[in-house]
Order: C-alpha cells, then structure tokens, then sequence
C-alpha cells in the first residue's frame, strides 16, 4: 500500500497538468505530497529540493545567455534573418518551409531563437509561402492557406526541437545528464550532443520531404489544372 | 573567498561558480530595477520572487541545503500567487531594429553565433567545460556587439536581458523545479515502484525490450503531461536505469535519446499547448488540431529511427 501512496505525486502530476492548472503550483504540490508519503518528512524534504536545485544551477545558464540575446534582438537579429530568408522567392510554398527548416535547426544549433511562430511564422514565413501562388498567378485556396500555416508551425516545432538538442549546454542535456549523474553514470554534454546528430538531420530530411511531398498532393488537389502552366 | 583561493578545486569548478554568481547578480537586478518600475502592478511580489532566486544562484553553494530549500519553497509562493509580473516594455522600436538589420546585415549572425562555438571549443578541446564555454561565448558575443555599435553599451546588456527574463518570469524556474521534483521521486522511491510494476512486463535482462519499453513509455508519459522534462527524470529511473543501463547499454546514448523520445510525444499531444494549440490560435486556424495533425507523420518516424538506432549502438 505504501509502494502505491508514492505514485501519488505522479498522479498529482497528471491530473494537474490535465486541469491545466498552474504548472509551479502542480510541481510544488507534488513535491511536498512525495516528500511526505514517500517518508522523507520535511527536513528531508528540504534538503533533497534545495540540494537538487543548487546541484542543477546549470539549467539556468539561459539567463547568462540572455545576457547577449537581449541586444542582439535589439540589432536587428529577426528583421536580418527575415532578409535572408526572403532571398528565396521563387519556388514553392514547401520549399520555403523546408529551407526555414534548415536555417531554423542550424539557428538552434546555436542557440538563436527569432521568437517562433508569433515572431517568425506568421509574420515572415506564413506570408511568404502564400506569396508564392501570388507569383505564379494562382488564388489562394484558404483550405490550401489552413496546410501551410500547419505545416509552417508544425516545420518551426520539429526544427526547435530537434535543433536545440544539439546546443551544448541546453537545457535538455543538462536535464539529462543530472539525472544520469543521480544513477550513477557521469556523462558529458559534448557527448549527449554528439548522439543528437544523426537525429537531428533524419528529423530535418524527414520533415522537409514529408511536407514537400504534401504540398505537391496538395497542388495536385486544388490546383490541378493549372499545375503545369505555373510551372 | 577560500572557496577561490583554494588549490584543490578545479579551474573549472572555480570558474563555474564565477558564472553563477554573475547569473545571480543578473537576477538580483531584474528584482531591483522591477521594485522601483512604477508601471509593474506587482513590483514587491515581482522583486521578491527574482531576488531570491538570485541569492539562491549566486551564492546556494555556500548555503545550508535545507536553508535553499526554504528559499525555493518561497519563491514559488508570489509565483503561484500571480505576483510576478513586469512593467511596461522597453523594447526597442521596429523602425530602429530595422535601422539595425539595415546596417549591420548578416554580420550580426557573428555574436549570435559565438556563443554556440565557443561551447563546442571548449567541450571538445579544453577540461573546462561547455557552460565555461558558453560564459566565454556570452563575453565574446557581447564584445563584438559593442565594436559593431556605440549604441550597445554595457548597460544596454543589463537592461534588456532583464527585460527578457521579465517577459519569461517565473516559468524561468521550471526546469530546475522539475529537477528537483524528479530527485524528490528518486528519494522517496518513486522509480522503485514503477521499476516493480515494469518487471511483470519486461523479461529480465532483454535490453532490446527494454529500450522499447522506456522509448514508448516516454512518449505516452510526455504526451499526458505535455512536457518531455518531466517524465525523462521519472522514467529513466523507473524503467531507464533498472532495464536498459544497468545491462550495460550506453548510458548517453540511451538517456539523451530518450528525451527526444518524449520530444515526438510533445509533437503529438495538445496538452503541450505553447507549441500545438497557441500557435493555432495566433494562425487563426479553423482546425483546432491542424498543428497536431501535420506532426503525426514525422514523430512517428522518428520514435522508430531512434529505437532502431538505439538498439543497434547501444
């Protein structure tokens, strides 16, 4: 019975998370809630959070990061990769998510955000995938417009996520190695990297084909005819 | 001061702890500018919060253990409240971010990509460190902004990162407070009970299993609770550890890729809705799950590319 009140937490967790309450809140309850059933008592308690939170400072190296970031979104750091990506004009709405999907993992590679899809999709991307039709005399389709807005965001998570993993010193690898460090296993974030990389580019090669293979059926439905006059 | 002075701790230990203290102090700061922002509707609950985590990053090291707990424990509290906010943005306008792009160009890529190159140098060639590394790339990247600017003053720095931490408030504390909660299940035996669960399912010492077991269950895990970082702590010590590593697979190998595991879980699963449904809205999509949708495809490939890849050099 013991074994079970433990999972408690986890339980707490899941809930929590499905309510869509406060995510501190929901983490804060579910520690003390542990701690208590899992028989650590608060002095325990105590020790193991302030212990752990100070062994894994390391996490908060994005505030250091923040430090150059600031100013550099400040210089221009969005409206010149909008600049570069604009170079790409005339091809199709698929290509131009596939070479934001390129530019966007090499970017997260280095840590570089340009503010996802509030700050980068729907402002520059979006705009310019439709702008493509425009160019080869085509109406937009909004069912069409509705799978480019997707495929956009869905191109800005894999890259963002994917990508960030290959930042030494990010935040995942950081977890990673911490909880490793608590079985037992000492491992570099150089290593943990390293391994991200054949991930990263099956994940990069997949996406772009999948979705310029979509945009291709995509055409085929809602522009048939015209297909090859545009061309 | 003995901790610096001392001859049996490491450069890199020394110069780590240096890096915390400046985070720290950048912490305590954004406290401090925001108690004195009139236009901060919570400027005590907004200082409280930022000033004691910063004492906590700064010098935790040399505080008692239970003593951080407490201060951990604090903060939460204005944070849950909905006491931490931030004043009015003092962002730059788009006109001068323009002028910016217009003048500097692609030259700009140069800082912004110091920092992930001086990591990587110092991952690989030196005994120092990534995040020494990255501390070095910061002060590289901040440099070479100010020779490309006059406007970019040490100052300008300060401010505007405290203006970023501001926008990102509390939420900046996550990941170290998932950290914790994972080491509180460690310690209150959480990984034991789901590792006895897992053994009814598992044939003992079938690594291949194994990795299949724990890659899927990240997935389902992250997918119910919309956030790959709070179940990796979890599942590797309940099913990582006891069934994969401790038969001798390679612990970085298996452990890193097991977070993007879960990674194709976030692709798939609305409760991580930052990524899947906020951006529906900002799209004005009519298909609540139009992210989701075009993400199915791609996470499912590579859920069965990295098993595979796992199993094989593991």
């Amino acid at each position: 019975m013991q074994d079970i009140l433990t999972l408690l937490g986890v339980l707490i967790v899941i809930v929590g998370f499905a309510l869509k309450l406060d995510a501190i809140l929901i983490i804060t309850i579910s520690l003390i809630v542990t701690a208590l059933v899992g028989g650590l008592g608060i002095d325990g308690m105590l020790e193991v959070l302030g212990t752990s939170f100070v062994n894994n400072r390391g996490m908060t190296i994005f505030i250091l990061i923040m430090l150059a970031t600031g100013t550099l979104e400040r210089n221009g750091l969005k409206e010149s990769a909008a600049t570069f990506i604009q170079r790409f004009k005339n091809v199709s709405a698929s290509v131009i998510i596939g070479i934001y999907g390129v530019f966007r993992m090499i970017m997260a590679a280095f840590n570089v955000s340009f503010g996802g899809v509030a700050g980068f999709v729907r402002p520059i991307i979006f705009p310019m995938t439709v702008g493509t039709l425009e160019s080869k005399g085509l109406e937009p389709n909004p069912e069409y417009e509705e799978e480019l807005k997707g495929m956009s965001s869905a191109m800005e998570n894999i890259c963002w996520f994917f990508g960030q993993v290959l930042f030494i010193g990010g935040p995942g690898g950081l977890l990673v190695q911490s909880t490793l460090k608590s079985l037992g296993y000492d491992v570099s974030l150089g290593t943990l990297a390293f391994y991200e990389i054949p991930v990263a580019i099956v994940a990069l090669v997949v996406a772009c084909g999948y979705f310029i293979w979509k945009d291709k059926q995509l055409m085929k439905k809602f522009y048939g005819k015209t297909k090859k006059e545009a061309k | 001061m003995s901790f610096f002075t001392s001859s049996e701790i490491l450069l890199s230990d020394k110069l780590l702890e240096l890096l915390f203290i400046v985070m720290g102090l950048i912490v305590i700061y954004t406290g401090i500018k925001n108690l004195s922002d009139k236009t901060n509707p919570n400027r005590v609950g907004t200082a409280f919060f930022w000033v004691v985590l910063g004492v906590v990053l700064a010098f935790g090291r040399w505080i008692p253990a239970q003593v951080n707990g407490i201060l951990v424990l604090l903060m939460t509290v204005p944070a849950i409240a909905k006491r931490v906010n931030k004043g009015e943005s003092r962002l730059p306008t788009k006109a001068y971010m323009q002028k910016m792009s217009d003048k500097l160009g692609l030259k700009v890529f140069i800082p912004a990509f110091a920092i992930g190159i001086f990591a990587i140098i110092f991952a690989l060639f030196t005994n120092l460190g990534a995040l020494v590394g990255v501390g070095v790339g910061v002060l590289v990247a901040i440099m070479s902004l100010m020779l490309l600017s006059r406007d970019n003053k040490p100052m300008t720095f300060l401010n505007d990162s405290a203006e970023m931490l501001g926008t990102v408030g509390p939420l900046s504390m996550l990941p170290m407070l998932l950290a914790s909660l994972g080491a509180v299940f460690t310690s209150a035996g959480v990984g034991e009970v789901i590792s006895s669960g897992v053994k009814q399912v598992i044939p003992e010492g079938n690594v291949v299993i194994g990795i299949i077991v724990y890659a899927i269950g990240m997935v389902l895990f992250t997918m119910i609770m919309g956030n790959a970082f709070a179940a990796i702590t979890v599942m590797t010590v309940g099913i990582g550890g006891p069934f994969v590593l401790a038969y001798g697979a390679n612990p970085a190998l298996v452990g890193m890729l097991a977070l993007t595991c879960g990674y194709c879980g976030t692709l798939l699963t609305p409760m991580a809705a930052n990524f899947n449904i906020v951006p529906v809205a900002m799209l004005e999509m009519k298909n609540k799950y139009g992210v989701i949708k075009n993400q199915v495809f791609v996470a499912l490939f590579m859920l069965v590319f990295q098993i595979v890849y796992m199993i094989i050099f593991r």
